[in-house]
Order: C-alpha cells, then sequence, then structure tokens
C-alpha cells in the first residue's frame, strides 16, 4: 500500500507557544484515520497544515508521494482538487443558496457550467438524505445537524479523493450524530474515498475509522488499529477514552 | 511595566501591520492581472458599492454644492466679490469636494460592509473552505471588489459633481440672486478638463483605498463577533484616514505644486 497522505517531523509554533512539536502520520490510501485528543493540543492546526491554510515552521507534507508543503497558485489548486472537507461549523457560505454550495467546487473550482453542477448538487444532497427543496432554500434557514449534511454534500460533491472531517458531531444531539456518522461511513465507502478526522467524540471516532491515533502534546503518542483502542496499555489513551480527570494528562485551566 | 518595552511593542506591532498590509496589496495586485475573472461577482459588487451608493452620494454632494455657494457668498461680500461664486463652486466641488465627500460616504458605507462580511466568513471558517473547495480567497473575494470600487468610484464622483453644482446653482438662483443663465455660462466658462479629471483620478485611488481596507481588515479578523467590530471599525477609520492622506499628495503631484 501506498501512503496517500504522510506527515514528517511537522512543527509549527505560534509566538512562543509550540503547538505542532514533530507530527510523523502515514495514511494509507483507501483508509479510515481518526486522530483523537482534547482541545487545545494541535488537531485544528495540523489538519490545516496538510491543507496549506497554516504553514508549517519546520517538516514536510507528502500527499499522493508530492511534496505540498510550500506550493502556492495554481500548483496549490490542483492539489487542492484531491480534497473535499467537512467544516466544524459545516462554514457554508450564507450568500449562496444550498446548492450553489454543494456545487461550489464543480463551478468555481473545476468550471463545470451551473446547470450540470445543480443537477449534481441535488443528487449528493438526496445522498445525504436531504429532500430537493432544501436545495433551494439558504443555509440560515436550516438547522445545526442539516447544515452539517450540507457540509457533508459539499465535501463529497466533486468525488474527492481524500476528505477531512473536522469535529464532524461536535455540538450535535446524540442521535443526530450517529446519523452523520453513518453517513460518514456510507458515503465513503461510495466514493472509496481515504480520510482523515479529528474529534473528541470517542463513540464517533470508533464508528467512522479503522485507525486512531492520539495527538497529545504536539506529538502522536499512540496510533493502532480500532479494534487495539482498548488494549493500548498507553496511560494518556487509557485517561482519554475512558474520559478520566485523574491521569497523567493535565487540563491546563488557563490558556 | 517597563516604558520602552511599552514603545518598542507599539512600534514592532505598527511595522507588522505595515508588513502584512504590504503582503495582502501586493497579493491582492497578483491576483488582479492573473485568470480567472469572477465577471458575475464583480458586476455583483458594481451594484453594491456603487449603484447603492448613488443616494447618500447624491445627497451629500447636493447640500455641500449649497453651502459651499453661500459660504463663498458671503466671505466675497466682504470685498465685493460675491459674483465669484459659480467658479469657485465648480472649482472646489470637481477638485477637491466631489471626490473626497463621495469617497468618505463610500469608505463609510462600503468599507464596512465589505469588513463584516469577510470578517464574518474569516470567523466562521468560510475562507478556508474557499481554499478547500480549489478557489483562492483573495481573487474571489478581493478581485471583485477592488475592480468594482475602482470603476464606481469616478462614476459616482461625476455624478456628485453634477449634483453639487446644481445644489450651488439652485441657492444661488433662489437665494442670491443669481440669473440661471449667468450662473451656467460662469460655470461651463470656467471649469477646465483637467479640473474635473484630476477629481475622477482620485476617486480612483479612494475607491482602491476603501476596498482594499475593508478587504484587509476583513482578513485579518479574529475572535468572534467582537473581532469582526473591530474590523469593521478599522476599516472605516483607515480609510478615512488614508483618503485624505493620498487627497493630499495626489493633489500635490497633480497640479506640481
Amino acid at each position: 500500500m501506498t501512503a496517500k497522505i504522510e506527515l514528517r517531523g511537522v512543527k509549527k509554533r505560534f509566538g512562543s507557544k509550540v503547538v505542532l512539536d514533530g507530527i510523523d502520520l502515514v495514511i494509507e490510501k483507501g483508509s479510515s484515520l481518526v486522530v483523537i485528543g482534547g482541545s487545545g493540543t494541535g488537531k485544528s492546526v495540523m489538519i490545516k497544515s496538510v491543507l496549506g491554510i497554516i504553514r508549517p515552521d519546520e517538516g514536510t507534507i507528502l500527499v499522493d508521494g508530492e511534496e505540498v508543503t510550500h506550493i502556492n497558485g495554481a500548483a496549490r489548486d490542483r492539489v487542492m482538487r484531491k480534497f473535499g472537507m467537512l467544516f466544524q461549523g459545516a462554514a457554508l457560505f450564507d450568500s449562496l443558496p444550498v446548492w450553489e454550495n454543494v456545487a461550489f467546487g464543480l463551478i468555481q473550482g473545476r468550471g463545470m457550467a451551473r446547470k450540470p453542477a445543480r443537477d449534481i448538487a441535488i443528487q449528493k444532497l438526496a445522498k445525504v438524505g436531504l429532500p430537493e427543496d432544501v436545495a433551494f432554500l439558504s443555509p440560515a434557514e436550516l438547522s445545526g445537524g442539516m447544515q452539517k449534511r450540507v457540509g457533508l454534500a459539499r465535501a463529497i460533491a466533486a468525488d474527492p479523493e481524500i476528505i477531512f472531517f473536522d469535529e464532524p458531531t461536535t455540538g450535535l444531539d446524540p442521535i443526530m450524530a450517529d446519523v452523520i456518522n453513518e453517513l460518514i461511513v456510507s458515503t465513503v465507502k461510495d466514493v472509496g474515498a481515504t480520510t482523515l478526522s479529528i474529534t473528541h467524540d470517542m463513540a464517533s471516532a470508533r464508528k467512522i475509522s479503522d485507525r486512531i491515533a492520539m495527538i497529545y502534546g504536539g506529538r502522536i503518542i499512540w496510533q493502532g488499529p480500532t479494534a487495539e483502542i482498548d488494549r493500548s496499555g498507553n496511560p494518556y489513551v487509557e485517561q482519554f477514552i475512558h474520559g478520566r480527570a485523574e491521569g497523567p494528562i493535565k487540563m491546563a485551566v488557563k490558556a | 511595566m517597563n516604558i520602552f518595552a511599552l514603545i518598542g511593542r507599539a512600534v514592532l506591532s505598527l511595522l507588522a501591520a505595515i508588513g502584512r498590509l504590504a503582503i495582502f496589496t501586493g497579493s491582492a495586485l497578483a491576483a488582479v492581472v492573473s485568470p480567472p475573472v469572477y465577471g458575475r461577482l464583480f458586476l455583483q459588487q458594481v451594484m453594491r458599492i456603487g449603484y447603492f451608493s448613488l443616494p447618500v452620494v447624491g445627497l451629500t454632494a447636493f447640500f455641500t454644492g449649497g453651502v459651499l455657494a453661500l459660504q463663498i457668498y458671503l466671505g466675497g461680500n466682504r470685498y465685493g466679490a460675491e459674483s465669484i461664486v459659480p467658479q469657485i463652486v465648480v472649482l472646489g466641488i470637481t477638485r477637491e469636494l466631489g471626490p473626497v465627500i463621495a469617497g468618505l460616504m463610500v469608505a463609510g458605507r462600503v468599507a464596512a460592509a465589505i469588513a463584516a462580511e469577510i470578517g464574518t466568513m474569516k470567523v466562521t471558517e468560510q475562507i478556508d473552505a474557499l481554499t478547500t473547495l480549489a478557489t483562492n480567497p483573495v481573487k474571489y473575494l478581493v478581485v471583485p471588489r477592488i475592480l468594482a470600487a475602482v470603476v464606481t468610484m469616478p462614476i459616482l464622483t461625476a455624478v456628485g459633481d453634477s449634483i453639487g453644482v446644481f445644489g450651488g446653482y439652485i441657492v444661488a438662483t433662489e437665494n442670491l440672486g443669481f440669473t440661471g443663465s449667468t450662473y451656467l455660462k460662469n460655470t461651463v466658462d470656467f471649469a477646465t478638463n483637467s479640473d474635473i479629471n484630476s477629481g475622477l483620478i482620485k476617486a480612483a485611488v479612494f475607491g482602491f483605498i476603501i476596498a482594499l481596507m475593508g478587504c484587509f481588515n476583513g482578513f485579518h479578523s479574529r475572535g468572534g463577533a467582537q473581532g469582526v467590530g473591530a474590523a469593521t471599525t478599522n476599516a472605516v477609520v483607515s480609510s478615512c484616514i488614508l483618503i485624505l492622506a493620498a487627497d493630499f499628495v495626489l493633489t500635490a503631484v497633480l497640479f506640481h505644486t
């Protein structure tokens, strides 16, 4: 198996605060990796480094064996066409109707005509369980769960090779969270994509992953197949998955 | 707190802000001259920035022209030069007050709106979402706004100039005893192309400043609603100051004084 995404010694600091302290991570083609970790441990910064939204200070990031750490402009756009991403707050464009949000990557990123792009958008919305009339509403008219679904439809609209999920279930009720988990599993299987998710919701992590890695203090401290998470023998992982206040991880109350 | 640390910190943050602005301006200019061009978004911004600013620019220009006529009449009266009103009104409006008043009004309306919109997109990760959809946020958001502002500001100013002269005309003929035909003849005979063109050039520069400051402050806002509020305020204040500073520089350059 070839590595779809590889991070080698990625470091990032903001001022004097070290956020990523040498991340090494390999995501195999077609696999689903979930990175777990507490708030403020650098999960989002890691994902944004791969997307080129944040520039790491040191280290390299490879996508399909191609170094993407410092590329810009047209080269960056070409690599980004392989990606889809579901944001934590869905990040829908509120100036555009739902269907244009879903079709955005097709129209702007790939230059597809509006009419066929709209038909594809409506198909993708059906795939995440939303009826056609939702397509013509504005994102502000939707509930949080529906916005997440539209965000998922937008992430898969262009049949990306790689999909990132940033806290896909945060802020949803347990039932809607499970619906989103199911959708993630089924849509990803459909498209056959490689996925990287970050979450602190263990139920979601178990459901959508085939491998789990734990990030703590800006490093990956444990990784393995999902089935082995309960036998990790790592006190940090034990504490996190059981949600205990007592243990080696000390929550910094002051940032 | 050490006074030197305080001064040092202020200087460093000022230099950092200037650096960020220079980089932002550079990437915006580079994006203007490279494809793709978003025609649809450009036309949308022409409507928002230009067309919807017409009422406020027209109203302020009308009153500015009127008050200018009154003041010049009263001032000229002191040494018997009341008849100079039409000449000074047209000169003041086309060279200075037309573009500056339009610039300040559009800065209040448009720079604030741009900063608030882009700032909200920033804090809700919509700008990051653009990147993940293979769309350059600078090209998609900044370029249409800058182009629209640079194109529409001279048009707004031309309309404002006409309405301003008309405001002076109304006051002069209704209150100050001028005859309409003499007033218009003096206006037309006195104004030169360079008076009008210099004002329109200024207006284009002001348009660039307004859109740039709106976008820049929006892109660099952070920290939720409060951050967006601060970005909006900074956009209006900085574009107003830069408009007046640029006006001074442009006047010196355009008239070689």
